[in-house]
This record gives structure tokens, C-alpha cells and sequence, in this order.
């Protein structure tokens, strides 16, 4: 089987098993606190290297690039509060412009 | 259900259309990692999480293994098992409503639900339903014009997708950082991903993380 399909059918079963789990678990074990924070800071931690991976990679090299450039704009638009669209595509054009005459 | 709340309506609406429309983002950049139209298609329809879309053809685009990509984009589902803890007693379905009331518990139909506390539950349903379901139509709606236009578009680069997609995800997360835990731990994070990147398979530098958010975790509670 292709590596694609794999991913496609592997991702979409365990998404929706994680779904569901959560609204069949008996409410007397909903309540936590240790567990909740740590699962609260988990997808903080995640995103983040993502993002990371995503602009400061390739492969497996570390390199610096016009992403750079669009991720700055995008956290300039975020300290200027604009709203997530403005982010992505100011992000997107500024990346853009330096592909094309940088 | 009951009459639906103006504001309730508003504002699931205009969630559901600007995060939809970022479904073009994830159909260009399926395509661009190697999946097909359909596949990316399938996606947004069955997985229907946006960070474990992007993770799943992120990891595999940058040369990352299956077991990997399915990894990683698991571990960012995670957090939709506790959105369902927390939608569960408020909804209170069962059977086939409750498959349905699974598959649309995202941040989105969280986020907008816990924003109408104080309306009361039945606007905090409806603001879960309204933005769940409007989510899910435009998402997959945008996904396939987006993974239609790639096939024209090129090298993402030159559009700058390369940069789009890693600003959405800062853009998703910068709301939730407001403590200074959380912003230490995001760039903990950031740091480790990358000083791991050389050294170990695509992918894993990602999941390594997790760890971190462990740690911090207990140390927040130690600190109380």
C-alpha cells in the first residue's frame, strides 16, 4: 500500500477514536487536575515545534530562508493584533516576494 | 432545538467561514507534500482536525515514515478527547448523534460553545452545533478548491505557501499564550524540535516535545 494511504486511513481512524473516547469516558474521571494541565500544555509544545520544523527546516538540515522573513511578518501582524487572516497572508505574500527577487 | 440565538449564529458563523477558508492552505499543501486530490479530500473529511491534517502531510512532505506522520498527528488529536470530556455532560447524546457530535469536537466548536456560557447551555449548544457543522461544510468545501488550484500552482514557494503554513499555526496558537509557562514552554519546544531535526528520523523531533509539556507540567504543579 501506498505510504500516502497509510497515513490517510491510519490519521483518520485514530482522530476519530480519540474524538469519540472523549465523550464516552464516565464523568467520575474527568477531574484531574495533574493530568488536565499537562494535557492542556501538550498541544502547546506540539504546535510549536511545528512551527519550527516548518520554517527553519529542510529534510533534515536546519536552514534560514525567506520563511524566516514570512514568520516574522506573522508574529509582527499577531503583536499588532490582526486577525488570522491578515496573519496568514502577509506571512504568505512577504515569503513570496522574497522567493520571486531576493 | 429551541430558537437560535443572533449572536450565538454570528459568531459561529464567522468562525466557520475564516477557518474554513483556510482549508485552501491544507488542500495546496496535501497536494504539495504527494497526496492526492482525493486523499487530501479524505482528510478533511474523515480526520477533520486542521493541526493533524497539516502534521500527517507536513511529516511525510519533509520525508517523515507513515508510522511517524500518523504519530504525530495523533498526539495533536489528543486534545479533542478532553473538548469531548468537557462537551459530553452538555450535550448529552447518544448513538448516531453522538458519532456525529465526535467528529465535529474541534477547538473551533469548543472555543465557540465555551463562549457562550454566559447565555446559557442551550446558546453553548447551539454554538457548538452552528460552528461544528459550519466548520466541517466550509473546510472540506475550501480543501477541495485548494487542492484543485495546487495542480496549477506549482512550487508553493512561489506563493509562499512555505510561510503560510507555519504563520497559521502560530496564529492558531499565539491566543494561548498568555502565561509565562505556556510561552517558555513554546519555545523550549521550538529550540529542542530543531536542535533534535539533524539527528533523528522527521517527525520525531515533533512528538519529542510532548515530553517537555510533561515536565512543565509538573513543575507548574510543584509551583502552586
Amino acid at each position: 500500500m501506498e505510504i500516502t494511504w497509510i497515513a490517510v486511513i491510519g490519521t483518520s481512524a485514530i482522530a476519530f477514536i480519540l474524538k469519540y473516547f472523549g465523550h464516552s469516558v464516565p464523568k467520575k474521571y474527568l477531574s484531574h487536575p495533574r493530568i488536565l494541565k499537562i494535557n492542556s500544555l501538550i498541544p502547546i509544545a506540539l504546535l510549536s515545534a511545528l512551527v519550527g520544523v516548518q520554517t527553519f527546516t529542510e529534510k533534515s538540515a536546519l536552514v534560514i530562508d525567506q520563511r524566516m522573513a514570512g514568520l516574522g511578518i506573522a508574529v509582527i501582524a499577531l503583536i499588532l493584533k490582526a486577525p488570522f487572516p491578515v496573519v496568514v497572508i502577509s506571512a504568505a505574500a512577504t515569503s513570496a516576494a522574497l522567493f520571486h527577487f531576493a | 432545538m429551541s430558537r437560535v440565538n443572533r449572536a450565538t449564529a454570528a459568531q459561529s458563523l464567522s468562525v466557520s467561514f475564516t477557518v474554513g477558508a483556510y482549508g485552501v492552505a491544507f488542500g495546496a499543501a496535501g497536494v504539495a507534500a504527494g497526496f492526492s486530490i482525493w486523499q487530501s479530500c479524505l482528510l478533511s473529511l474523515l480526520t477533520f482536525s486542521g493541526a493533524s491534517q497539516f502534521a500527517v502531510v507536513g511529516v511525510l512532505g519533509s520525508g517523515g515514515s507513515a508510522l511517524s506522520a500518523i504519530a504525530t498527528a495523533s498526539l495533536l488529536g489528543v486534545r479533542n478527547s478532553l473538548y469531548g470530556l468537557r462537551m459530553a455532560p452538555l450535550l448529552n447524546v447518544k448513538g448516531f448523534k453522538r458519532v456525529i457530535a465526535a467528529q465535529v469536537t474541534i477547538d473551533e466548536s469548543t472555543g465557540v460553545a465555551l463562549s457562550q456560557e454566559p447565555l446559557g447551555p442551550v446558546a453553548m449548544r447551539q454554538g457548538f452545533w452552528l460552528t461544528g457543522i459550519g466548520v466541517y461544510i466550509f473546510w472540506n468545501i475550501f480543501t477541495l478548491a485548494g487542492a484543485l488550484g495546487a495542480q496549477a500552482m506549482g512550487d508553493p514557494s512561489s506563493w509562499g505557501l512555505d510561510a503560510a503554513v507555519p504563520a497559521a499555526f502560530l496564529g492558531l496558537l499565539w491566543p494561548r499564550l498568555e502565561k509565562n509557562l505556556d510561552r517558555a514552554l513554546a519555545i523550549a519546544a521550538l529550540f529542542l524540535a530543531l536542535v533534535l531535526t539533524p539527528f533523528v528520523p522527521a517527525g520525531v523531533p515533533i512528538i519529542s516535545t510532548a515530553l517537555l509539556a510533561v515536565l512543565f507540567g509538573v513543575k507548574a504543579n510543584l509551583w502552586r
